[in-house]
């Protein structure tokens, strides 16, 4: 494709940048050149669409099929109040060429998977990742290593983040990092885990700087460098990041030479299975909200325990609950009676499944779980408790 | 005694202290140290076979051990580990 060269219009819109020396002409022009794509246009994605459309960048594709979900407001800054129902590429897309006309956006919508990755990356000279999830973490590496695309990592929990780049050229990638992904039971699911709305900000930033500086060839880049964000302690930190001459993809003996089913290596279910325990769904050992309702009604005797962390229970909480969170639970097993009838419930009944299977290991026999915790109350026995 | 940086995910387990102090001459050593005075956190950072988990990396400073003498590498009291396990949001679905 020939190259593009800059309209007196866009001398107009970069000139801030253009007499800065590092960019230029010839640094304004890479930019529109320049082929970036966003995996992922939620916390991440939102800062990063924005400013590389503002920057210049000529061609930003976005993968995500996702639409806006009223929870994303706190910290998807692309998307608005309006947005709520649509989908996430068409209200990325608008606000990106409203800042920028002149910018190419493709919108990709799919997830990423190892029958397409290859397909969609292909196409672009940076892949920025965004995403959310160690199977898609582990695509994106590994199709990054094969095509030899940069990888501008970011991610991020409750109020810490970590960036680095993966896959140059003789840089390390994200499985020299990390080799394998934690199995899905040790990690604290979303709903457990929260964000900070102004965090993916800070660390997508940090990414759209790193993609500006890779496209531009300015600066030192955040190759082999981990950085870490502590936003509470407001404090940067750096670790040295080595390439792994054992790594399985980009070492010096790979076994991996293709890409591989990543909801299995990470143990999780693919989305194409149906999903488990849903609220409609109720197990044994379990009871649905309804049911839940009906004993509280018949006035049976038993105790409601709730094993979500204070701060929701502040948000919400079911009359008659105890509040034992889990991350304490074992320390109070002492309080409860063997025989007595313990019904155990939190947001959407994970965490209470895992606390009574504390309970049960303890030799507690008369224990239950209430199936879709207190979302599915909410939805089926008292709408007045809102949902979080 | 070496400080002991904790991550977010894993201070749930130390009583919700971002840094901790543990005595010991090695990095396994101090591990050890710090996983006898949280026992929740031993699971979270070591397997059944009592080896350190893979998505948990451990930096003398800021250099990974596996790049130095790993759980053999030597602690004095000026240094700092940290622990920082992988962590996968970004777009934060759900």
């Amino acid at each position: 494709m020939a190259e593009l060269s800059l309209t007196n219009d866009d001398i107009q819109r970069y000139s801030r940048h253009l007499i800065l020396p590092e960019v230029g002409m010839d640094g304004q022009k890479k930019l529109k050149n320049a082929k970036v794509l966003l995996v992922g246009a939620g916390g991440l994605g939102a800062p990063l669409g924005l400013y590389l459309a503002a920057a210049g960048v000529g061609r930003i594709g976005l993968v995500d099929f996702d639409v806006v979900d009223v929870t994303n407001l706190q910290r998807q800054v692309i998307h608005t109040t309006a947005d709520i129902g649509r989908k996430k590429l068409d209200s990325a897309a608008e606000k990106m060429t409203a800042i920028n006309p002149s910018l190419q956006v493709d919108k990709h919508e799919v997830a990423l998977t190892s029958e397409n990755a290859l397909d969609i990356i292909k196409d672009y000279d940076y892949v920025v990742d965004g995403t959310d999830n160690f199977p898609t973490r582990y695509l994106t590496n590994d199709a990054c290593v094969l095509l030899k695309k940069p990888n501008i990592y970011g991610s991020i929990f409750r109020f810490e983040g970590q960036a680095t780049i993966f896959a140059t050229e003789g840089g390390p990638c994200y499985r020299c990092l990390y080799p394998e992904p934690p199995p899905p039971g040790l990690v604290p699911s979303c709903a457990e885990g929260g964000v900070l709305g102004i965090l993916p900000g800070t660390i997508g930033l940090i990414q759209a700087t790193e993609t500006v500086k890779l496209i531009l060839g300015v600066g030192q880049p955040l190759i082999g460098r981990l950085l870490l964000y502590d936003a509470l302690g407001m404090k940067f930190r750096e670790l040295k990041l080595r390439k792994n001459p054992e790594c399985p993809i980009c070492g010096d003996h790979r076994t991996i030479t293709k890409l591989i089913d990543y909801h299995q290596f990470c143990g999780v279910p693919s989305p194409n299975q149906p999903a488990p325990v849903e609220e409609k769904n109720v197990n044994e050992g379990e009871i649905d909200v309804v049911q839940l309702k009906a004993k509280l009604d018949s006035g049976e005797k038993f105790t409601l325990l709730d094993v979500r962390e204070p701060n929701e229970y502040a948000i919400c909480s079911i009359p008659g609950a105890k509040l034992v969170p889990l991350s304490e639970f074992a320390q109070h097993l002492g309080e409860f009676d063997k025989d007595e009838q313990l019904i155990l419930h939190c947001r959407s009944g994970v965490r209470s499944g895992k606390a009574c299977g504390i309970l049960r290991q303890a030799g507690f026999t008369n224990v239950t779980n209430v199936a879709g915790g207190i979302l599915a109350w909410s939805d089926r026995v008292d709408p007045s408790v809102p949902k979080y | 005694m070496a400080k002991i940086l904790i991550p977010t995910p894993l201070r749930q387990f130390t009583g919700k202290q971002d840094s901790v102090t543990a005595a010991g001459s090695t990095v396994g050593d101090v591990l050890n140290a710090l996983t006898s005075q949280f026992p929740d956190l031993r699971k979270q950072i070591f397997n059944d076979e009592g080896k350190l988990r893979s998505f948990v990396n451990v930096y003398l400073n800021d250099e990974d051990i596996r790049y130095l003498d790993k759980t053999g590498t030597a602690v004095s009291d000026a240094d700092t580990l940290s622990l920082v396990p992988s962590i996968a949001g970004g777009a934060a679905r759900g």
